[in-house]
């Protein structure tokens, strides 16, 4: 049921709002980064908020301003909007003291310029998230995409900045993609609102709904589905946080949710299933699990493999997507907090490496789960949830995934999944082996990371494992309602 | 009494306002600013009343002496020039506040009574374009806003600036003689210069070769005042050598001028009847806008020098402009006219930081703008909004005139110029996110270390400007609906509609 509700823009505006007091408060060190800590839980308590009425089945949210029929820039929290925008607001409030940290034991320069286009850039991916209509949607991907080109190159160095090049290059190539997609949509259906069960129903010939869908899909670079992928690597330049929050979960998850609500919302499960375009969305992701696991598999440098990693686990959720069947699609939505609160604390332990010993390779590592025991130990919690084993909550994707494969009688899916996994495990377990196993080199007095970066290391990691035991809350409860609205059946 | 007279007014008192300042010039020089800027801000609440009155009552006639049309002069105020008067003396008026502080580096001393005279000159020019319902009127005072639009971009010290000046009079002139040799044509075939006349007596004679004839003069005299490729030879030296004021006030208001008197010939004096059924122009024109939006946005790339990068930008977004108004169906036109505003907004504070960082560092060349933010925050964040408006990014406003123009394409199935506006999009973002870069990501040369270091912000009188403008980029952009309800009536009305 709709509800009039201003809280899922208000959510919005926090961290916007955040973003303009940091840059007020350029001189006051404490104070800026004060308010990206305040803003963040405020975040977070706001999209908590909405929680137990979108639990209850109902969809808060509003139009802001109509520029045109069917043109309109308004917001809605719906459950699926939800399992994104909780996944992005909660890891903030880690990663705002995991950046603290990290920022300030690297000695970084232009940190206010970093606060700034963080806060904006959390702000865009809550817009992306609570956006009820393709037109809003598309202006905070373009917001999400300009404000997270400063962090990208925030090293300012000639490697960076040609690094910031190409993912500018790439993302907005992408947006105008985008563009298109959202101007055909309208052209056909004169609304470009997010309606369970599609809006094109009816509308334009086969051909140009396939050609539609590609264009969207292309729009959707920010999921890093290959071959336009090589830009998440390239990102991995920027601090170890922005990889964590923005290049492991915003900004990729946006891409993925982004699609998500295209297929389910815009085209349909039957629109879909009748053009087969979750076949050529299958095969796509296919490639890509398999191709950007073994890609991670040749990186020595650890943030690259993370991002390969990265790269691969989005396409199971575009796999989920494209299998069309309740349990893949359950599987999809909640491969998106899940693999979120993974790789934070992938990254977050990688980050905490780099800053306690300035290691970037893994063959460098040796015998560093000795002198950063907890460390590694959450890395090695992350990386077993990524390989899908228990306890820790992946495996609970993979299931659901191979559900909706044998749903689906897609059987080369299912050797997809399986062989994958296998593939997860030889990227992940060598670095497991590196750092605990073998001896280092000479004793360098290497100690843990400061509390501010162990502690959220440590809450992301344990959260992945409370997560394996108790997926209901939330996130499960809300992806049974979404799939719910999405297929028109009651999900047990 | 007065409140009947405002059509005439907004012409009459910017001429008045000319023979004062130079008057009060030769009292004292420092008379002149405030004279010029009082005048121009009592045109633009006049240009507001008019667009109000007309809104609320439709559109005004106005005759000059009381003489009837067609035997006398008519002044027609409808939607569309309503619109366009208040845009180009709201960029007026911004470009004058402007100007006190970033001519007095640019213009010798001895030259500012004049420089303001004619300034006030080139506005009653514009003005007297917008409001006449008379085509020979139209030519007057097309007349006399290019002659001192020549006069003031000389006006600087850049010695380039002369013959840059030089070569816009030769184009203008030139211009000047097809737009008279069409008019003679008209006069000839009609026996009237009233346009709502002409637009009555034209249809029986649209076979005649004479008729066909005064419209092809027509079309490539303003197509040479609007720049429009590949008639485009004079604009980059004349935006860049003026100094920055006059940059900003002829990127901005003749160049829209141009348009205006291209709309009011193509759909008022020849009506859409003409031009789509008869000759079927629009399609032509569709083409060169769009060779023009894509060899512009290329050129500008391949520039070095920041006023030239947005000199040949200027030629890819009258592209846009022309190509609105080419689909000719009422989506893409509502998007052609909006972008008079959106391009008018976003040129005038690209071209006014442009000066502003002359100004500050004396620095012009992409190149020296390393690290300028730092020491121009403001200026920068200006540029960088307007530059997202150019590239159309939302919710700036570029994205809606955008939006619109490619949605009128795919409206009249023209699938191909979707692609063109959406790869120039691309293109734009090309060689404005160069700038970009090299304004918040580089440290500057070593040689230009001590200009960008010891830089600051424009003082208020410049910098007040680029910020309205700025602003006015993201709130036209939220709030496009409030100039739509302008356009879309004069739309319809273009269009044949009542």
């Amino acid at each position: 049921m709709e509800v009039t509700s201003f809280v899922p823009a208000l959510a919005v505006a926090i961290p916007a709002i955040a973003s303009i007091l940091i840059l007020v408060f350029r001189h006051h060190e404490c104070i800026r980064e004060g308010w990206t800590v305040i803003a963040s839980f405020a975040t977070l308590a706001t999209v908590l908020s909405l929680l137990p009425s979108v639990l209850s089945g109902n969809e808060p949210g509003f139009t802001l301003l109509e520029i045109l029929p069917g043109l309109s820039i308004s917001f809605r929290a719906d459950a699926f909007a939800l399992i994104f925008a909780l996944t992005s607001s909660s890891l903030w409030v880690m990663n705002s003291f995991y950046s603290i940290g990290y920022m300030r034991a690297h000695k970084e320069h232009g940190l206010t310029r970093y606060f700034f286009c963080f806060a904006v850039a959390i702000s865009a991916a809550l817009g992306i998230a609570f956006s009820a209509d393709l037109l809003t949607m598309f202006i905070f991907y373009e917001i999400l995409t300009l404000s997270t080109y400063p962090l990208v190159v925030h090293a300012e160095t000639e490697d960076a900045r040609r690094a910031g090049r190409k993912y500018i290059a790439y993302l907005l190539t992408a947006g105008i993609f985008f563009l298109f997609s959202v101007l055909v949509t309208y052209f056909l259906t004169r609304g470009t609102a997010f309606l369970p069960g599609g809006i094109l129903t009816g509308h334009g010939s086969e051909a140009l709904l396939t050609l539609l869908f590609i264009t969207f899909l292309i729009g959707f670079a920010k999921a890093a589905w290959m071959p336009l992928h090589s830009w998440l690597p390239t990102a991995m330049i920027a601090p170890t946080p922005v990889s964590a929050l923005l290049h492991a979960v915003a900004v990729v998850k946006a891409g993925v949710f982004g699609i998500a609500r295209v297929a389910f919302y815009i085209f349909g499960i039957d629109l879909l299933s009748v053009l087969r375009l979750g076949l050529l969305l299958g095969i796509i992701a296919s490639f890509t699990i398999i191709v950007a696991s073994m890609m991670a598999l040749t990186q020595d440098n650890l943030k690259k493999r993370l991002a390969y990693s990265t790269i691969s686990q989005l396409s199971y959720i575009l796999l989920g997507i494209a299998l069309l069947t309740p349990s893949g699609i359950i599987a999809a939505l909640i491969h998106i907090p899940f693999h979120a609160f993974m790789k934070i604390t992938l990254f977050f332990a990688a980050g905490s490496v780099i800053i306690m010993t300035g290691i970037e390779n893994i063959s460098e590592m040796k015998g560093i789960g000795r002198q950063m025991p907890l460390t590694m130990l959450m890395f090695a919690i992350g990386a077993i949830g990524i390989c899908g084993l228990p306890p820790v909550c992946g495996i609970i994707t993979k299931w659901y995934l191979a559900l909706g494969a044998i749903e689906a009688h897609q059987m080369l899916f299912l050797l997809v999944i399986i062989s994958s996994s296998i593939l997860n495990v030889l990227y992940f377990m060598p670095i497991i082996y590196t750092a605990f196993f073998e001896k280092p080199a000479e004793d360098r007095g290497i100690r843990e990371a400061p509390l501010f970066m162990l502690v959220p290391l440590c809450i992301t990691g344990i959260g992945s494992v409370l997560l394996f035991f108790f997926p209901d809350w939330p996130f499960m409860s809300l992806v049974k309602i979404a799939v719910g609205v999405i297929t028109g059946e009651v999900i047990p | 009494m007065i409140p009947d007279h405002l059509t005439i007014l907004i012409v009459i008192i910017p001429l008045l306002g000319a023979y004062t300042t130079l008057l009060a010039g030769w009292v004292k020089r420092r008379f002149c600013f405030p004279i010029a800027m009082v005048t121009i801000c009592i045109q633009f609440c006049i240009s507001l009343a008019l667009l109000y009155q007309v809104m609320k009552t439709g559109p005004l006639h106005y005759n000059l002496g009381n003489w009837l049309p067609p035997w006398g002069i008519e002044y027609v105020i409808d939607p569309l020039n309503g619109f366009v008067l208040v845009v180009l003396l709201f960029l007026s008026l911004l470009c004058c506040m402007y100007s006190k502080r970033s001519i007095v580096a640019e213009i010798e001393e001895k030259k500012i009574v004049g420089f303001y005279t004619v300034f006030l000159l080139l506005v009653a020019g514009v003005c007297g374009i917008a409001v006449t319902g008379d085509l020979f009127n139209l030519y007057v005072f097309l007349e006399i806003s290019s002659l001192a639009a020549y006069a003031l971009v000389a006006s600087g010290r850049e010695k380039k600036a002369l013959f840059a000046s030089f070569n816009y009079l030769i184009m203008g002139s030139v211009s000047a003689c097809f737009i008279l040799i069409g008019i003679g044509h008209l006069y000839i075939a009609t026996g009237t210069l009233n346009m709502a006349d002409l637009a009555r007596l034209l249809p029986p004679l649209y076979g005649s070769p004479l008729i066909q004839s005064a419209f092809i003069f027509f079309i490539v005299g303003l197509s040479i005042k609007t720049a429009l490729f590949p008639l485009h030879l004079w604009l980059p030296d004349a935006y860049s050598y003026a100094p920055s004021a006059v940059s900003a006030l002829i990127a901005t208001v003749m160049s829209k001028m141009g348009v205006y008197a291209l709309i009011r010939i193509l759909f008022t004096v020849f009506t859409p009847a003409f031009i789509i059924m008869e000759i079927p122009i629009m399609e032509l024109f569709c083409w060169i806008a769009a060779i023009a939006i894509i060899v512009g946005s290329v050129l500008a790339i391949t520039q070095t020098d920041l006023k030239m990068m947005l000199a040949y930008s200027s030629i890819s977004q009258m592209g846009y402009i022309l190509l609105g108004i080419g689909i000719a169906n009422s989506v893409a036109m509502t998007g052609g006219i909006l972008h008079i505003l959106n391009h008018a907004v976003m040129k005038g504070c690209l071209f006014m930081v442009a000066g502003a960082i002359i100004y500050a560092t004396g620095l012009r060349t992409i190149d020296d703008l390393k690290g300028i933010s730092r020491t121009m925050p403001l200026t920068a964040a200006a540029f960088f909004i307007a530059a997202a408006s150019m590239i159309g990014i939302p919710p700036t406003v570029g994205f809606m005139s955008k939006w619109f123009i490619a949605l009128g394409a795919l409206e009249s199935g023209q699938w191909f110029f979707v692609v063109i506006i959406l790869a120039s999009s691309l293109l734009t973002a090309i060689y404005f996110w160069r700038v970009f870069e090299y304004m918040y990501f580089r440290e500057p040369d070593m040689a230009r270390q001590a200009a960008v270091a010891g830089a600051n912000d424009p003082p208020a009188s410049m910098l007040v400007p680029i910020l309205i403008l700025a602003a006015a980029c993201i709130l036209c952009g939220i709030f496009v609906a409030v100039p739509l309800e302008v356009i879309e009536p004069s739309v319809t009305r273009l269009l044949g509609g009542n």
